[in-house]
């Protein structure tokens, strides 16, 4: 799906320049983006290194252990592939937390490390029902305390900058509950197709 | 407000003295540990960076062929019909596909028609309350080489309907 998704995207793009005049933008979009993917997974090191580092040292301190049995009655439900003690757990709590409050370049690494660990349980490449139900969790976004918004709000000298918080709040619940359950109908809709 | 941010602010730097603090109290070496977690993120940005330039360089020819525009323009008046508001529909296909161009279209939206207007609330909490779903499986998937992502992509596009229309619904509830 993903394959056709972005096949369709770049095809989609390139017959429609034919027809709007815009295969000049095309052109330069392309060369552009490419550099700028660049950068991005280059900025990313920073993030990576330190947050890597950091929570290697949290690990092998036994910090990540605690994080687990805080929070291991509501994860246990959701993941019930992953076993209670195994590092995954660790790494899936920690992005959750990261992303709870708006932390998103902390969230990133930790969630690699999850998906890794994830695959290890699997050791296949294809994804697991765990790797999708924790991907389902992510995209519908779980932030609590959209940070990067209440500063865009700021600088636009908004009366009262944190006042979509709440609402915010809200949304992110209906969009990370109904994501679970899209999850789970699509995973028990698998499993009955295997079965057939 | 001011609590929020303190919180925000302490937040890190606690973690990282509670991690560094039991580290050293269990007389481990803390900055060769730290080195070699970091090496591991060395590797990681470098393998990543293919899958991001396709998806980024597949989504900029979209977008820069006027294709996305087109479509927008196309199926604004069936979703004008049931109520959405047509400044908000951009920022809505946008935000699952790419997180740079919906931030940007966030602060346009809170730049022209101002914070604390319906528009700026809207899509303010548009912003806050889903994420980009094709970027996140590019980069987790992309990390350890997952190649069949099954329903992955199904499920999160479905969630990031979901919580726009869940927006939409909450922010005119609230402020409407």
């Amino acid at each position: 799906m993903v394959n056709l998704i972005w096949a369709c995207m770049a095809m989609i793009g390139i017959v429609y320049a034919m027809f709007n005049g815009t295969m000049e933008n095309v052109n330069k979009a392309l060369f552009e983006s490419a550099n700028n993917a660049v950068t991005l997974s280059i900025g990313l090191i920073s993030i990576l290194v330190f947050w890597l580092g950091i929570m290697k040292v949290a690990e092998s301190a036994g910090v990540l252990k605690w994080l687990i049995r805080l929070f291991r009655p509501i994860v246990e439900k959701i993941f019930p592939e992953i076993p209670r003690d195994h590092p995954a757990m660790g790494y899936i709590l920690s992005n959750i937390v990261a992303n709870i409050f708006g932390l998103g370049n902390a969230a990133t690494p930790m969630g690699i490390k999850a998906m890794e660990q994830m695959k290890v349980l699997s050791g296949t490449d294809t994804a697991s029902r765990s790797m999708i139900t924790f991907l389902a969790i992510n995209t519908s976004s779980l932030t609590l305390i959209p940070t990067t918004v209440i500063a865009i709000r700021m600088q636009y000298n908004s009366v009262s900058p944190t006042e979509i918080v709440g609402t915010t709040i809200i949304a992110t619940i209906v969009s990370t509950v109904s994501a679970l359950i899209i999850d789970r109908y699509y995973y028990f809709k698998s499993v009955r197709r295997d079965n057939k | 407000m001011s609590f929020i941010t303190t919180v925000s602010a302490w937040l890190i730097p606690c973690f990282i003295l509670v991690v560094l603090l039991t580290a050293t109290y269990k007389r481990i070496p803390t900055y060769e540990t730290f080195v070699e977690g970091g090496k591991e993120g060395v590797k990681l940005a470098f393998s990543l960076l293919p899958f991001l330039v396709g998806m980024i360089v597949s989504i900029a020819i979209l977008q820069a062929s006027g294709a996305m525009t087109a479509f927008i323009h196309l199926i604004e008046p069936v979703l004008v019909m049931i109520g959405v508001p047509p400044e908000i529909i951009p920022l809505a296909l946008v935000r699952p596909i790419s997180g740079t161009a919906a931030l940007g279209m966030t602060t346009d939206l809170i730049e022209n028609f101002g914070p604390d207007s319906f528009i700026g609330r809207l899509a303010s909490t548009m912003q806050g309350s889903t994420d980009t779903t094709l970027y996140i499986l590019t980069v987790y998937f992309g990390a350890v080489g997952i190649k069949k992502m099954r329903y992955a992509l199904k499920v999160g596009l479905l969630a990031d309907l979901l919580g726009i229309i869940a927006s939409i619904v909450i922010v005119t509830l609230v402020f409407g």
